[in-house]
């Protein structure tokens, strides 16, 4: 595990059926397991974004991979980057019991420390909700597990945006346009 | 864009799918009905004359030979089939097609959409099958898509790296009805079929071929799917570029052209695979650098700078890495290279390919095809069908050793003159794909080599041509093995022979309950005069020719090897 590095492949995809089975395929030919999938709608109405990290030893394995779900045809943009190229995010929820919580005295200190919210309180149970880092939710995990006890954790995948300037897909749809209009002008002439 | 052929008046969708068809010049499909399929044959009922429809025997037959049609006609193949077991049956050759890059839209019947995912009868979940096999899977529900469907999956299966769509039609979809109207695909903003010519990567190629001392090709399927022959020739004349082929480049080139050195890979010629370890720059037009050519990827070409031509972006530094690549449509980039490559000449690194050939010569070949003694050996059958053809004739063959003795000993005039199964290796693949083959190229002799092994996989197609009077001519190499696995039994596992004599049946027997002609040889002197007979009988033949048992194609490089290391056989060392 310690010489692998974690990546993550941002996908855009028409909103067409079966895209995510595409993609899966491919990390099963490559034995690449997926670590967190993510998908939304994205900024741009009717294209979905995946997030998808995965463990790799070489840069050159997820490069191919990348390039192999890029190819499907109905993937727009695939790409791929390294943590210190995104501002990435995670939540999770971890749900205590009331009792537990009482027993246990104050949790402000707690609260103060993880930046935790609090999304519900009722007579059985207690959720709380932190949004940061795998190794921040992680660690609110195992302290709230050691001094408290959790009825239910759940985190999500992560989301990610690039640090750079724009979306890389906006330029590229402006390309794709740019192209439709002169094949379309191309063929027009042809077969007039 | 819109055709001419709108309707205001309802249709079925069945009867959209025809029209369909026939607004995207289809005229030959390959298939065979069911149940889940019924309403759209039925449709091409009142189509006969503007469809003609081959049934097969198989669905694997249908997907074979539509591929078949496909590699010799320039167009797409279409096969339909019914759902379940019929699309399953399919698998094979749109694995095949893939592999192999060859365009088709296969299209399958599938159940009412009320029932699916309920177990139904004859059922499948065809999408999630074929996703991984295809470029393209779509199932399509309502009669209004039909069109719409059709018309984006032969435009994907024709563009950019071809390959095969799969259309999987619910029944009540083929029944129900819609409107008509049939707009062709020109773009998809998803997908960019043919990469932007980047004008840098050009001139980086040209001045990298300009300064080579001992540049060498590899010329790939990509130029025949490119119909870019007359531009790779041009390209080669011009900078005086020895070059070798992948099995499926085959007849890019003709045979005899004089820098034509040969076949690359296992079983490929000595020099080809020498010298992709001596030349300086190494320059890939069309190809995908398959295992099977390059063997040990640690070893190969490590001396030289690598070009590499491709459509596909994805097969870019897939296996080799290149120092430059050009990506597009090598119909477009060679012309630009060959315009800035200046004439030279090469004489004194093309002349060093000519020792190696004649070791071959020597050491192989001469035994393999001009035998005097002993029993018939595959090489010497290929070398007679191919010179009694004028080396004019299509050459499909099945896989194996056979495969192997066609891809190194037919000789080609015309371009898309080698069908074969390269990618998958798909035993069976030969006469289905024949059939296609004589379909989509109807004025040419089309030739099939089969081995004893292959043939039974798919011999129930003998009834399609008996059915259609498909005047193909089939050439069983008998050995009574599996060749080729008592090949590898014979070098790497110790002459065990599991599991790879075949006792056979009296195929002469078999083509005549088909009606089809057939004629054994085991005496070499009635070898001539019985492909003579062949070659003029009118109508479908099958020459058995009864072959040395236990031949062994040499060269050949062991998978995984260094493509220097070459076993000759006998003794031999280089």
């Amino acid at each position: 595990m310690e010489n692998k590095t974690l990546y993550t492949i941002t996908i855009f995809s028409e909103n067409a059926v079966g895209v995510l089975n595409q993609i899966t395929t491919i990390f099963t030919r490559r034995q690449v397991n997926i670590e967190t999938l993510s998908v939304s709608p994205s900024a741009i109405p009717g294209i979905h974004k995946f997030t998808i990290t995965a463990l790799s030893e070489t840069e050159e394995s997820i490069k191919k991979l990348v390039n192999q779900i890029d190819k499907q045809v109905d993937i727009l943009k695939a790409f791929y980057n390294t943590n210190d190229e995104l501002v990435h995010q995670e939540l999770a929820l971890y749900k205590l019991s009331t009792e537990k919580v009482l027993e246990h005295g104050s949790i402000e200190y707690l609260v103060r420390k993880y930046n935790i919210r609090v999304l519900e309180i009722s007579k059985d149970c207690i959720v709380f909700l932190k949004a940061g880092h795998y190794v921040e939710t992680q660690a609110l995990f195992e302290e709230l597990a050691e001094k408290i006890g959790v009825l239910q954790f759940v985190r999500s995948g992560r989301i990610a945006i690039t640090k750079s300037p724009v979306e890389r897909l906006s330029d590229m749809l402006a390309k794709r346009s740019e192209a439709e209009e002169r094949i379309k002008e191309s063929y027009n002439k042809t077969n007039e | 864009m819109k055709e001419n052929d709108t309707t205001n008046e309802m249709i079925t969708g069945s009867e959209a799918l025809i029209r369909s068809l026939i607004a995207e010049g289809v005229s030959t499909i390959f298939g065979y009905p069911g149940g889940a399929i019924m309403p759209v044959f039925d449709a091409l009922y009142d189509c006969k004359d503007r469809i003609r429809h081959i049934l097969v025997r198989h669905e694997q037959g249908a997907v074979h030979a539509a591929e078949g049609y496909a590699r010799a006609s320039k167009k797409v193949g279409v096969a339909l089939v019914t759902s379940g077991p019929g699309a399953t049956n399919a698998i094979t050759g749109i694995t095949d097609a893939l592999m192999d890059s060859t365009p088709l839209v296969v299209i399958s019947g599938q159940v009412t959409s009320s029932l699916l995912g309920s177990d139904a009868f004859q059922e499948a979940d065809v999408i999630g099958i074929t996703q991984p096999i295809t470029k393209w899977a779509y199932q399509i529900r309502r009669p209004e898509d039909i069109a719409w469907a059709v018309s984006r999956a032969f435009y994907i299966a024709s563009s950019g790296r071809p390959g095969p769509v799969v259309l999987d039609i619910a029944k009540d979809a083929q029944t129900g009805k819609c409107n008509f109207s049939y707009e062709k695909t020109i773009f998809l903003r998803s997908y960019e079929p043919v990469p932007e010519i980047d004008h840098e990567q050009i001139e980086a190629a040209a001045d990298l071929i300009n300064q080579a001392k001992k540049p060498f090709a590899l010329v790939g399927q990509g130029v025949t799917l490119g119909n870019a022959e007359n531009e790779l020739r041009a390209f080669l004349e011009k900078a005086d570029i020895p070059f070798g082929s992948t099995i499926l480049g085959l007849s890019a080139m003709p045979s005899d052209h004089p820098l034509n050195c040969g076949m690359l890979g296992m079983h490929g010629n000595i020099a080809t695979n020498i010298k992709t370890n001596e030349c300086d720059v190494l320059i890939a037009i069309g190809m995908r650098f398959d295992d099977r050519v390059t063997g040990d990827l640690n070893t190969y070409a490590k001396q030289a700078k690598v070009i590499h031509f491709d459509i596909d972006r994805a097969e870019i530094n897939k296996n080799v890495k290149a120092d430059v690549k050009v990506l597009g449509d090598v119909k477009q980039t060679l012309p630009k290279v060959t315009e800035l490559v200046k004439p030279a000449k090469h004489t004194e690194w093309i002349e060093s390919f000519k020792p190696l050939y004649d070791k071959e010569f020597e050491y192989i070949i001469r035994n393999e095809l001009y035998p005097d003694s002993g029993e018939i050996k595959m090489g010497e059958v290929v070398n007679k069908v191919a010179e009694a053809t004028h080396n004019e004739a299509i050459c499909v063959t099945d896989v194996g050793q056979h495969q192997m003795m066609g891809t190194r000993y037919f000789k080609f005039t015309q371009p898309r003159s080698m069908i074969t199964s390269g990618g998958l290796g798909t035993m069976g693949f030969g006469l289905p794909a024949a059939i296609g083959a004589k379909y989509g190229a109807p004025d040419r002799t089309v030739v099939v080599f089969v081995g004893d092994g292959g043939f039974q996989m798919t011999i129930q197609e003998l009834g399609t041509i008996m059915e259609n009077n498909i005047d193909i001519k089939i050439v069983l190499l008998n050995n009574n093995f599996l060749g080729m696995v008592r090949q590898w039994q014979e070098l790497f596992f110790d002459e065990r022979y599991s599991e790879t004599h075949l006792k056979n049946p009296d195929f002469v027997k078999i083509a005549d309950a088909y009606g089809i002609k057939g004629r054994k040889v085991t005496q070499r002197d009635e070898l001539d005069d019985a492909i003579a007979e062949m070659l003029s009988h009118q109508g479908a033949y099958l020459l058995e020719v009864v072959v040395e048992t236990k031949g062994m194609v040499y060269p050949m490089v062991p998978a995984g090897g260094n493509i220097t290391n070459i076993i000759l056989g006998n003794g031999y060392k280089i």
